[in-house]
């Protein structure tokens, strides 16, 4: 079995766990964003690297070109990281909101104030 | 062996961003992460991605994140996580899951994928004559798949008025009681 064309494929997925990493053990949400944010990026280069065709160009129509990359994930990506920076704010939003009523952005002292509570 | 080393880098900024506790930094790293992302997208040819990527991802993005940093505190707390071993756990099972997944993936840039044979020669080979735009992704965009797109609109529109819901009015409102007494005493 071939492996050398599956590399790419598994560098990414190595950052894509890293920001499940970071999501889950950062206690700083601000980071944990940042987690998240790690994780789209990987997940739109998946996307895009299974639109590559070996010899292809960019999906722009031109008379002497014949060999074009997939644009089909290309729209999909385009659409996703819009969706992406939506959410990012809404989640940034949220931590603002947080750190008024707690005074802190930091899991842990969070959840230690709601249990005195 | 261009996209290996900008994966490389893209790599060499991850462990950064978990490392540096400066949160300014971590920031300024995420917008690097987005930045090299956008150019892998370029070597891959996917340019509108990746003018998309450059401009939203990286710099929208990151203006917003130094927006909270200026509200909240710039300095991550260093005790030690809890969480540490369980989540690099869950992340390495999790990832040794997905690379099981890859295995019977086609190998990258191989034009006879699913991928590239079913839907995608209609677009490449008919677009010109029913949408009448070169750029195929413009076409597949607004035309093909313009529903999509409209539903984004609306993902944006609600993410909005989440927003202005979550810190517009609310924090307004809550800040005038306590300049009223911050006033008074």
């Amino acid at each position: 079995m071939e492996f050398s064309g599956l590399f790419v494929y598994w560098i990414i997925v190595a950052l894509m766990m890293s920001g499940l990493y970071i999501v889950i053990a950062q206690n700083n949400l601000v980071k944990k964003i940042v987690g998240l944010n790690v994780f789209q990026v990987s997940v739109f280069l998946l996307y895009i690297t299974m639109g590559k065709v070996t010899g292809g160009t960019a999906p722009i129509l031109a008379d002497n070109i014949t060999v074009y990359s997939n644009p089909l994930p290309h729209v999909l990506i385009l659409t996703a990281i819009v969706v992406g920076v939506a959410t990012t704010s809404l989640g940034l939003a949220l931590v603002v909101r947080i750190h008024e009523a707690y005074g802190t952005i930091e899991d842990d002292e969070i959840l230690e104030q709601d249990d005195d509570a | 062996m261009i996209v290996f080393t900008l994966l490389g880098f893209m790599c060499a900024t991850v462990v950064g961003i978990i490392r540096i506790r400066d949160l300014f930094s971590v920031v300024m790293l995420t917008g690097m992460f987005s930045l090299l992302g956008a150019a892998i997208y370029v070597v891959m040819d996917a340019v509108d991605v990746a003018f998309t990527e450059a401009a939203v991802g990286a710099g929208v993005s990151t203006v917003l994140m130094l927006g909270t940093l200026a509200l909240t505190s710039r300095e991550e707390k260093t005790t030690g996580s809890s969480r540490a071993v369980s989540g690099g756990l869950i992340a390495l099972v999790t990832g040794v899951i997905l690379i099981y997944g890859t295995l019977d993936m086609p190998s990258y840039g191989d034009p006879q994928s699913p991928i590239h044979n079913h839907v995608v020669p209609r677009y490449i080979n008919q677009s010109p004559n029913e949408v009448g735009l070169p750029n195929v992704v413009t076409s597949v965009l607004a035309s093909y798949r313009g529903y999509d797109t409209l539903g984004e609109t609306f993902v944006i529109f609600t993410a909005a008025i989440g927003v202005i819901a979550i810190i517009g009015r609310g924090r307004r409102r809550r800040k005038k009681p306590e300049d009223q007494t911050e006033a008074d005493t």
